[in-house]
């Protein structure tokens, strides 16, 4: 049998989570308060995903660098394979909100969205 | 210069949800004063996701969620000017401003909704001892330096201050490649939101040391190492527990205070426990028709109540510019007081005539309380006795009230708001 302890974000409670777990099967949560605790402890040790936002070099744009995020969230132990290729991509202006700068980043099969505008100069 | 009725001070989420709300209720000259390049405030450089869950039930960026009310203001032709500065407003609502095209100008407003924002509390009130060497930012100067220019103030990062904006950057930086040593807080508890200190914190297992502060900051030119050590409950190091941690930049995170110097030499009253302007129901300050909403007027934690404040702040200009001003002399105001635990209240005065049938009254609370109750009194009568389960100084709390249960009370002079163990 396996422990983890994990604190919920659910709401500033901040309620201290012990999740037991079986084979990689989560066999009981206990510590929460309420149940959106149980949901998220089980979630968060079976699959955890993040969102990741960053920026983007920017070429002939009125700014140096656009903000972008990934669409939807990717696993959490992606997050620095999806870093590289943020970091290694530019995207050219003009660049307007939802915009696709990188298509399945680090083979997640999500994209990396624009989340401003930038005008072309 | 064109002369307008609204002239609004600032061009962040604030100012343009006044400006949107005050044109919806049927005003057509408005100005927005802004003193950066473009509109959107300090939400420009707060590139992470979790805006807007309330207004727009969905997870959106800084940047998105600011992009959606400039829209609005373009949208609906709303005038504005940018890289201009608000140099004073006077008593009698003359506001002067000054930019490149126009140089020195005035514009005698009939109503002014103050919208400034707030600011990063500076080194100087932090006491540290040691040199001032470079290496050593503020969170918010960190966030523009890597966000807007995409430049890294440095490599290993010991913070100072637990607040929302320290603990956002301690993960942008280690996305970045730096290395976060430790976040360390002065208080027994983080005023930051659970969920950055899980997925800020936890995520990239950078430690949290609560009760801890700066001692000594090494370096001559540029730091070198920065040591810490735990406070007793009087806040002051206990000898022997320092740690070292070498670094090459310190942040500093250590909360906000509202921007009001204008608000000061325009005379408006201040609130010394929330640096801002003290208003009534109408979020009118002191002067009539000036009005205040977001940060300049309490510091906010969530966007989605700066925005709707604001917008209230919008329509209440409009309402005075078409009504005049609608004190009378011998009027009488219900005082709004917070004690016991609540540090105050926003507003912290109703006019029951120009009150709207509901009211939302913000405060926050002094300490943690776990299982406490949230109480309001009337006069002598308690009238509301909620339990919470959680309430701490990082969280906005809100109490809404009636117009119809406030006019049962006949004579009611006096709102109380406090927190009770049972
Ligand atoms: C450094 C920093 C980082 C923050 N990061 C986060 C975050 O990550 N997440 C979060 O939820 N909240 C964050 N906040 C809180 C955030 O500021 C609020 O949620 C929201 O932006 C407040 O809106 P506002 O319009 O009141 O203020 P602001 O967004 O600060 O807008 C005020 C505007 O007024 C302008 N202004 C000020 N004085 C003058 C003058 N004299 N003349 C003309 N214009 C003037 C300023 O340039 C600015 O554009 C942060 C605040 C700061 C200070
Ligand atoms: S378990 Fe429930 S009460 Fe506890 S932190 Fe999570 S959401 Fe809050």
């Amino acid at each position: 049998m396996e422990k983890r302890e994990l604190t919920c974000i659910g709401c500033p409670m901040g309620c201290q989570l012990t999740v037991t777990m079986e084979n990689g099967e989560v066999t009981g949560v206990t510590g929460n308060t309420c149940m959106k605790g149980d949901i998220y402890a089980r979630k968060e040790v079976v699959n955890p995903t993040r969102i990741v936002t960053s920026t983007v070099k920017i070429t002939d744009g009125d700014k140096e660098r656009v903000s972008v995020k990934t669409a939807s969230d990717i696993p959490k132990d992606k997050i620095f394979d999806v870093m590289k290729d943020i970091d290694a991509a530019t995207a050219k202006a003009p660049v307007y909100i939802g915009d696709v700068l990188i298509e399945n980043v680090a083979g997640t099969g999500v994209s990396v969205i624009a989340t401003r505008e930038i005008a072309k100069v | 210069m064109k002369t307008y009725d609204i002239v609004i001070v600032g061009g962040g989420p604030a100012g343009l949800a006044a400006a949107v709300a005050a044109k919806e209720a049927g005003n057509d000259s408005i100005l927005i004063l802004e003193r950066d390049h473009e509109l959107g405030g300090i939400l420009n450089q707060c590139i992470h996701n979790g805006f807007g869950l309330h207004t727009f039930k969905e997870e959106l960026t800084g940047p998105e969620y600011a992009y959606r009310f400039i829209k609005q203001v373009l949208d609906l032709g709303i005038e504005y000017k940018l890289n201009t500065m608000v140099m004073d407003i006077a008593p009698d609502k003359t506001v002067t401003a000054m930019n490149r095209e126009d140089g020195m100008f005035t514009i005698p407003a009939k109503a002014v909704i103050l919208a400034m924002g707030c600011r990063e509390r500076p080194r100087g009130a932090l006491n540290i001892p040691g040199y001032r060497p470079a290496g050593i930012f503020s969170a918010g100067t960190a966030q523009r330096l890597v966000n807007i220019e995409g430049y890294m103030p440095g490599r290993e990062v010991v913070i100072l201050g637990s607040g929302d904006i320290g603990l956002i950057m301690a993960r942008r930086m280690t996305l970045e490649g730096a290395k976060v040593k430790v976040v360390a807080e002065l208080m027994p508890y983080s005023g930051g939101l659970k969920r950055n200190i899980v997925q800020c914190l936890d995520d990239y297992g950078i430690p949290l040391k609560l009760s801890h502060t700066v001692v000594d900051i090494e370096g001559k030119d540029h730091v070198t190492a920065v040591t810490i050590a735990k406070v007793g409950p009087d806040r002051k190091p206990i000898p022997g527990t320092e740690i070292r941690y070498t670094c090459d930049t310190l942040l500093l995170s250590c909360g906000l205070i509202p921007e009001n110097e204008l608000s000061r030499s325009a005379g408006v009253k201040m609130s010394p426990v929330t640096s801002g302007p003290v208003v009534n129901e109408s979020l009118e300050t002191n002067i009539p028709g000036v009005f205040a909403c977001g940060n300049v007027l309490h510091v906010h934690d969530l966007v989605d109540y700066v925005s709707e404040e604001a917008k209230r702040a919008g329509e209440n200009a409009v309402k005075y510019i078409n009504e005049g001003c609608r004190d009378s002399e011998n009027q009488d105001f219900i005082e709004i007081a917070a004690t016991d635990g609540a540090r105050y209240t926003v507003p912290s005065s109703i006019n029951l005539d120009r009150m709207s049938d509901l009211l939302t009254v913000r405060f926050r609370v002094g300490d943690v309380y776990k299982d406490s109750f949230v109480s309001v009194y009337f006069d002598d009568e308690r009238i509301l006795h909620n339990q919470k389960r959680i309430m701490a100084p990082g969280e906005m709390e809100q109490i809404i009230l009636k117009k119809s249960q406030l006019k049962e009370h006949e004579g009611l002079k006096k709102i109380t708001v406090k927190i009770e163990a049972e």
